[in-house]
């Protein structure tokens, strides 16, 4: 009974063992891999677990504050190092073992060749609500 | 329409359905209708025996669901099969229901689930908002939980300690939606208490008020977390207060020490004292070292070390911090608060920012650094 994130990153992480970009992939290939992530959903749905999941643009903009009346600085072009998400998944689970479990489970998604990419998944737990019972 | 009534008739109900030979998942999902055929007739009527309505509808349902076809072909035997009219049986089957509910074959979750839904009467949506996942999560985790327990066969005495910290974990999960799972959980403990006789379900109860009790002097208006010894008393509810001590006090004469009638001691003692700096810190020690030998749980030892601290000195505290691993939960946290108290600011400063970097939760983590910014204003006004 403990939220964590699932980030997938497109950069920033070490490389997956199956590193092959997805354009160079087959059809069914991407198909295969479009439908694993569809069943661990739905699974983790079944299984009481799944919270909420979603797909992220490559492209996102840095914005900050640049004082009184003027409007918000927007940073670009992106350099090659910055790290960006390209996508999410919250899981509800018993313990942070089923966490690491469920991670390992989606990053065995196939890529090219039909086999798993390996890619690294970032666990981070969700900050809950303080426990009634302290002392 | 007395919804909470509804809800406190549900166990029994379902019970009753259970006992005479209704499966666990066919008898909730009648039930449930019947609870919904309740809310839709009982305004204009409302029957002088409810339980008893309740059964009847409950059991006319199953007999229904599950036997739509004979039951078309045989309408006149129905007769025969409806519970006779009157009062339901007196025996109580809730008790059962707790024990199915809390199954050991269920993760913690799914226990908690069926038992707020199966018990508590709750609906799947109003759980779903509590445990803020959605309501289809929710829904399969209780219909998981429910064909886990199906073939649980229901006359084997259960175990009572499973469904106290099924409890108990309901009691803990704070306060999200539009149920208040703290008084959830005291309901369902309350009536726990009624069908059982055990000093430990009293403990529980004690500990649960006692903590209750405590609630709105906890945070301030702005949502910020507010330590025990800062606590305004004139917040706390005298009342509540009042009756864990009294409950408390009947269980621990019974001469059965369990580690939650240890647990609410040690509240008692804190409710008791009508100042902070008036806290019987001695008696505490010894509590909690009533509660090392009954759990021999290491954060029971952390809490400890921070008793020994107020009793005996922040020297004496440290001390008792050493010996524990320095992995444990809050174990910076307790080194701040010790090393302030001794005196030596610097390092309490560094430990509890990185407390706050380590804290399971954005109350306390908000709270640990307001700590360290708060001692760091202080050393460089100093320095």
């Amino acid at each position: 009974m403990a939220k964590y994130l699932l980030l997938k990153h497109y950069r920033g992480a070490p490389a997956p063992a199956n590193d092959v970009p997805m354009d160079k992939w087959t059809p069914e290939e991407i198909s295969a891999h479009v439908q694993y992530m569809r069943d661990f959903a739905d699974r983790l749905e079944e299984t009481g677990e799944f919270v909420d999941g979603q797909a992220l643009a490559p492209e996102g903009t840095f914005v900050r504050y640049d004082g009184p009346g003027r409007p918000p600085v927007t940073d670009g072009p992106f350099a090659e190092t910055k790290d960006l998400i390209a996508g999410w998944m919250v899981i509800d689970v018993d313990s942070y073992e089923r966490a690491v479990e469920l991670a390992g489970e989606l990053s065995a998604a196939p890529g090219a060749g039909g086999e798993p990419i390996h890619e690294w998944l970032e666990l981070r737990p969700f900050l809950a609500e303080p426990p009634t019972i302290t002392e | 329409m007395n919804e909470v009534l509804l809800r406190s008739l549900t166990p029994s109900v379902l019970g009753i359905l259970v006992r005479r030979g209704a499966d666990f998942a066919a008898a909730e999902d009648a039930v449930q209708d019947a609870l919904v055929e309740a809310v839709r007739v009982w305004p204009e009527e409302q029957p002088r025996d409810p339980k008893g309505w309740l059964v009847t509808v409950a059991w006319r349902r199953f007999l229904d669901a599950t036997r739509a076809e004979a039951a078309r072909r045989r309408r006149e035997d129905r007769v025969e099969e409806e519970p006779p009219p009157g009062p339901a049986p007196a025996a109580d089957d809730t008790l059962q229901l707790y024990f199915l509910c809390a199954h050991p074959s269920l993760t913690p979750s799914s226990a908690v689930a069926l038992t707020l839904r199966a018990v508590g009467g709750l609906t799947t949506r109003q759980i779903a908002e509590a445990y803020l996942v959605p309501e289809a999560t929710m829904a399969q985790r209780i219909s998981r939980a429910k064909r886990t327990v199906s073939g649980v066969r229901f006359d084997q005495p259960g175990d009572v300690a499973t469904v106290l910290r099924v409890l108990y974990l309901v009691f803990n999960e704070g306060y999200s939606g539009d149920v208040d799972l703290a008084a959830e959980a005291i309901r369902l403990t309350r009536q726990l208490a009624a069908a059982i006789d055990h000093p430990e379900v009293s403990g529980l109860l004690a500990l649960m008020l006692l903590h209750h009790a405590r609630r709105a002097a906890r945070t301030a208006s702005d949502g910020s977390l507010v330590p025990l010894a800062e606590q305004d008393r004139g917040r706390w509810d005298t009342a509540s207060i009042a009756e864990g001590v009294e409950i408390l006090q009947a269980a621990l004469v019974r001469d059965r020490l369990g580690e939650f009638q240890a647990q609410a001691a040690i509240a008692a003692l804190h409710a008791d004292a009508p100042a902070a700096e008036e806290t019987d810190w001695v008696q505490i020690v010894e509590w909690y070292d009533e509660l090392a030998r009954l759990t021999d749980s290491p954060v029971v030892r952390l809490n400890r070390a921070v008793a020994v601290g107020e009793a005996d000195g922040p020297r004496a505290g440290l001390a008792a911090l050493a010996a524990l691993d320095d992995a444990l939960p809050r174990h910076t946290a307790v080194a701040a608060y010790l090393h302030e108290r001794d005196g030596d600011l610097a390092t309490a400063a560094r430990l509890y920012a990185e407390a706050a970097r380590k804290a399971p939760n954005l109350a306390e983590r908000d709270h640990l650094t307001r700590q360290a910014a708060r001692l760091n204003a202080h050393l460089s006004r100093q320095g």
